[in-house]
């Protein structure tokens, strides 16, 4: 459910780091709590992200949320499987669900992250 | 990302509480009672169960009165707007508790189950401010009795194209001789029930009221003969799609049924109604807004609160502001977003393309003509 080599955020968002680049999604609890998703607003590729800052939107049947970068950088890639299919966040929320990819531009932003079993302790 | 409601108000649970918990569903906080907005497999799973093929509601919080006597229907003239006179024994009325201003207090179901015997429906969360608004009344009235049974009684309602098949199915085909907008009685899986062949989808099929000592019985029956258990965020969705609106988003104290096109449904003739002259001088009178529905062009879903700006290709701001989203969601059946809402008169024409501003963004959007969905 929520994989050891991801980072994640209290706002419940992971991070895969790939190099200097940063692989962002939301984790199994957030797509659970919101249920079908049916909407994702994602940012201009090339725009910059500022730490915890909101990137974009997502909705469910019911409900908004915003979506907040657990990392700065500028935004090298946004998934199109993501806003052409929202259920893909359902399916597959550190796979083919994922949203944004950013350049990282502070590698210590990483120790404000959180490691799986902290994650974890804090949905209990 | 997410954020809790607190709740510190204690939650009233219909009878089939636990059953929704069992089978764990997510329960929310709804008109003071802790309902389920969703099962297992998700609300749009339970959309399209009950658009193809059946889905049952636990509607038990809504409020249920009955009414008995030689007075009844002359008391409940004083605050319905339905004709009721001409209301003939077995059949449903949709209509409005108005105030002296014509403003909508709630949306009601009625029905005449006997000469003199008639069932209010109301809306749960307004069950409160109904029973303030009726209580006065009844000490000026005399000759009927009135009796609060939604404690007493389960009320499950089953939607869809096979609703009625499994309802006749459970009752030796009873159910079908009872038709739209009609109510009547039969012995269901063994259950001594009232059926209402009403309902909030847009789908064929019954509000299904018995004891409440038979609610679990009957719901579980149900979902044996296939009908698949659906929450408040299928039955929300459904209800938009059907075109019918929800009190507390698109009808209010503020608003009265002439404005909200629903004039069908407000009758104020009746002698005694409290309503009766503010409805008259409404129906008289061009109102300044109308309810529309509309369809969302661009990307995005209308909610609730979204104001609703004349479709220019310039800046969105209070000048070309003309109205306000009331209901808005994702629609699975038309797979896209829907959503109605007030706008001034003389821009509310079928086809006329607006703006909708989804939290700073503008979004184009086209008025259609509702229902959004008609079942074939």
């Amino acid at each position: 459910m929520y994989p050891d080599d991801l980072k994640y955020s209290k706002e419940h968002e992971w991070v895969r780091m790939n190099g200097n680049i940063a692989e962002i999604g939301v984790t199994v609890f957030a797509q659970e709590s919101l249920g079908d998703v049916v909407f994702v607003d994602l940012p201009d590729v090339g725009r910059d992200v500022a730490q915890f800052a909101k990137f974009g939107e997502i909705e469910s049947v019911k409900a908004v949320s915003d979506l907040f970068s657990p990392v700065g950088g500028k935004i090298v890639e946004v998934n199109a499987a993501a806003t052409d299919s929202p259920e893909v966040v359902n399916e597959e929320p550190y796979g083919t669900g994922w949203l944004i990819k950013v350049e990282l531009a502070d590698a210590s932003q990483l120790h404000d992250l959180m490691d799986s079993a902290t994650y974890q302790a804090t949905l209990e | 990302m997410l954020s809790d409601e607190s709740q510190d108000q204690i939650l009233k649970k219909t009878v089939l509480h636990s059953t929704h918990v069992e089978s764990n569903a997510k329960m929310v906080s709804f008109g003071g009672w802790d309902m389920p907005v969703q099962y297992a497999n998700g609300i749009i799973a339970e959309i399209n169960a009950v658009r193809n093929v059946a889905g049952i509601f636990d509607v038990s919080h809504m409020g249920r009165l009955e009414f008995e006597g030689e007075g009844a229907e002359s008391f409940l003239s004083t605050f319905l707007s339905a004709n009721l006179p001409v209301l003939k024994i077995g059949r449903g009325k949709y209509n409005f508790i108005c105030n002296e201003d014509g403003g909508i207090i709630d949306d009601a179901m009625v029905y005449r189950t006997d000469d003199q015997s008639f069932l209010l429906v109301i809306n749960a969360g307004n069950a409160e401010v109904d029973m303030e608004w009726i209580n006065p009344l009844i000490a000026k009235s005399t000759g009927f009795s009135m009796n609060v049974v939604t404690n007493e009684t389960a009320m499950i309602a089953i939607q869809g194209p096979k609703a009625v098949e499994i309802i006749d199915g459970l009752s030796n085909g009873e159910a079908s001789n009872i038709r739209r907008f009609r109510i009547g009685s039969a012995t269901v899986a063994g259950i001594s029930a009232t059926l209402a062949r009403t309902g909030y989808t847009g789908e064929d099929g019954f509000e299904v009221i018995v004891s409440a000592d038979q609610g679990k019985k009957l719901w579980n029956v149900l979902r044996e003969a296939g009908a698949i258990e659906s929450g408040l965020g299928a039955r929300d969705v459904l209800r938009l799609e059907a075109g019918l609106p929800l009190h507390g988003n698109d009808l209010s104290t503020e608003i009265n049924p002439f404005e909200a096109g629903f004039g069908r449904f407000a009758y104020f003739e009746a002698p005694n109604s409290i309503a009766g002259a503010a409805l008259k001088r409404l129906s008289e009178t061009e109102a300044s807004r109308a309810l529309v529905g509309f369809k969302m062009i661009g990307r995005g879903i209308p909610r609730s609160g979204l104001n609703i700006h004349e479709y220019n290709l310039g800046n969105v701001d209070e000048s070309n502001l003309i109205g306000v989203v009331t209901s808005g969601t994702h629609s699975p059946t038309l797979d896209g977003g829907i959503g109605m809402g007030y706008v001034e008169q003389k821009h509310s024409a079928t086809g006329t393309k607006i703006i909708i501003d989804v939290r700073g963004r503008p979004v184009e959007a086209e008025i259609v003509d509702m229902p959004f969905y008609k079942r074939s």
